[in-house]
């Protein structure tokens, strides 16, 4: 890959005033507010917002000696850990057998990619909706089913809810991901196995399996990323992180230490460790971009 | 297809089916909520599958609010489509012009701390709204753009996949167009208007839709710098018609709501699929 151009053009000033634009909204709204959050971790400003004082890593050392932060780690471990598990699953199911029709495909297709341009607060709406313990169509069925459903006092009915949600609005995104690599994989290759007398089921463990792994990887990734940061509306929108703190993750706590209990260096020193998570998960997905791009 | 195996390609199909059926399950039954009256979604348990007549007065309920028979007084969810419209718009519009710009300078550009200019802006993916909620929203509210429709989109517009996928897109562009358009007399705007720019048409449209979804559906955002009501974009706008709790929720008004709120993102992503799907995996690459 190139990345150099041979023949460019030359002047002092314009390529300056071409990025201005993007360097502007860069520096105003993501560089300066992260280097205040880091500022801030190590500063406790009084309640009066008059001044503050260095309190060095006090702000971590309480954070890491408060319960609930603890708790609200294990709970998006948790909660990541299942979106990402069911939806790749689920996803990858539907891909294979979707990859294997041929009439009707637009069609299912179609139908599929619609829960991504569901905006996340609206998924959550929907869902409540079937869910409301008093009314909802599931709700209702389940209690046919012998499970008095009350997401608003069980904190697992909560979780299993917000999973739900959350799994439902990504399945388009994984599916489409699934499906190009699938249909990426040489008809030369599945021909051979077939020629060779493996029926469907080994042709997929053994052929099409293994030459997506990447996407899967890489999918893994992204997933857990969607876990931990685009999923607050969906949270906000059912459960707000209730009952009591059993589905508040680590987002939806940043923003209510922050905004609802105004505690700033806290919030602050939250966002630090966020923004480290993101830095590790990042330098994860591109060392492994890398790894494809020379295989 | 490789062999005829009419059963396995049955139980592709009734997988498959089951798959849509579960996905469009919650889509369908907002809209049979919408067609019905509130009376009938509280009366029986569950509520009937069988779409009622009420559609359009739950719609009109919801776009122009005002006293319901229940008394609940709900507010109007037109301006707020309106908002988010003019939100979305500006946001992958200006998403794509600024990264359209930085992309061209850094790729045909020699200048001072270029590869640093290019990893600031990729390193912007490391920093979503989430985990510096706070002080990003110190500095808008310094600016005074609290409240506006600048403070709603200005501090999304950054974009590292649209730069990063224009920087790829303009690397190929075989050099002898830029000797050609030298040969005549051509300047670099005029480069970037002319050639470049009609040529990255269907890189463009990609990201628009991609944008535009992104742009529409933001929630976070909106809550931290709106306070008032005729700034709230749909999808903000429509969890606060249920602040009220189980028994007070008019649903078929929410719901009405949530079908307001679903369908312009939705037309975007069936009118253009085929961009939609190149879009969403080219910025991954």
């Amino acid at each position: 890959m190139t990345t150099e151009k041979r023949v460019l053009f030359k002047s002092k000033w314009l390529p300056w005033l071409l990025v201005a634009p993007q360097l502007i909204v860069v520096g105003l709204f993501f560089f300066l507010p992260a280097g205040q959050a880091l500022v801030e971790s190590v500063l406790e400003s009084d309640a009066f917002g008059a001044g503050s004082t260095f309190v060095g890593l006090d702000n971590f050392s309480r954070l890491f000696a408060d319960e609930t932060y603890i708790q609200s780690f294990s709970t998006t471990a948790f909660f990541s850990i299942l979106v990402a598990g069911s939806g790749l699953s689920i996803s990858l199911l539907l891909a294979v057998m979707a990859d294997r029709i041929v009439r009707g495909a637009l069609f299912y297709k179609t139908l599929l990619i619609l829960p991504y341009a569901v905006a996340p607060a609206v998924v959550g709406v929907l869902w409540v909706f079937m869910f409301t313990p008093s009314m909802g169509v599931i709700s209702h069925v389940l209690k046919g089913a012998g499970i008095d459903w009350n997401h608003l006092l069980n904190g697992q009915h909560a979780m299993a809810l917000i999973v739900t949600a959350a799994v439902w609005k990504q399945i388009s995104y994984n599916f489409l991901f699934f499906l190009a690599g699938l249909q990426s994989v040489p008809k030369s290759l599945i021909e051979a196995a077939a020629i060779d007398g493996a029926g469907p089921w080994l042709r997929f463990w053994s052929v099409q399996l293994p030459l997506i792994t990447p996407t899967a990887f890489f999918l893994l990734v992204v997933n857990i990323v969607y876990a931990f940061f685009d999923t607050f509306a969906i949270i906000d929108a059912t459960t707000s992180g209730g009952p009591g703190k059993d589905t508040s993750v680590m987002v939806y706590k940043v923003y209510q230490d922050g905004f609802k209990a105004m505690d700033l260096g806290g919030s602050a020193a939250q966002s630090v460790i966020l923004m480290a998570i993101v830095v590790a998960l990042t330098v994860i997905q591109f060392r492994y971009v890398e790894r494809r791009v020379n295989y | 297809m490789i062999e005829r195996r009419p059963f396995t390609t049955l139980l592709a199909h009734a997988l498959v089916l089951m798959g849509v059926l579960v996905v469009a399950f919650p889509i369908a039954l907002a809209w049979i909520a919408a067609t019905q009256t509130p009376e009938q979604i509280a009366q029986s348990i569950p509520m009937s599958m069988v779409p009622g007549d009420n559609l359009w007065s739950s719609l009109e309920q919801a776009l122009f609010g005002g006293q319901t028979r229940k008394g609940n007084t709900l507010p109007a969810v037109a301006p707020m489509l309106w908002v988010s419209l003019v939100s979305a718009i500006i946001i992958s519009t200006g998403k794509i012009v600024i990264s359209l710009l930085s992309a061209f300078a850094i790729v045909y550009f020699r200048f001072p701390f270029r590869n640093l200019i290019f990893w600031l802006i990729f390193i912007t993916l490391m920093l979503p709204v989430e985990v510096r909620i706070v002080p990003t929203y110190a500095v808008v509210s310094s600016l005074g753009m609290l409240d506006s429709y600048a403070g709603l989109t200005i501090p999304l517009m950054a974009s590292a996949t649209a730069t990063f996928l224009f920087r790829q897109y303009f690397l190929v562009v075989p050099d002898e167009l830029v000797e050609a358009a030298r040969i005549d007399g051509a300047g670099p705007m005029r480069f970037f208007f002319d050639i470049l720019l009609p040529l990255s048409r269907t890189s463009i449209a990609a990201l628009f839709v991609i944008q535009f979804i992104y742009g529409w559906n933001q929630y976070l955002w909106p809550l931290l710098v709106t306070t008032s009501e005729d700034m709230y974009p749909i999808v903000m706008g429509i969890r606060r018609l249920m602040a009220g709790g189980d028994a007070a929720t008019e649903w078929n008004v929410v719901m009405a709501t949530a079908l307001l709120a679903m369908i312009p993102p939705a037309l975007v992503v069936i009118l253009m699929q085929k961009w939609f799907v190149k879009g969403l995996v080219d910025t991954e690459k």
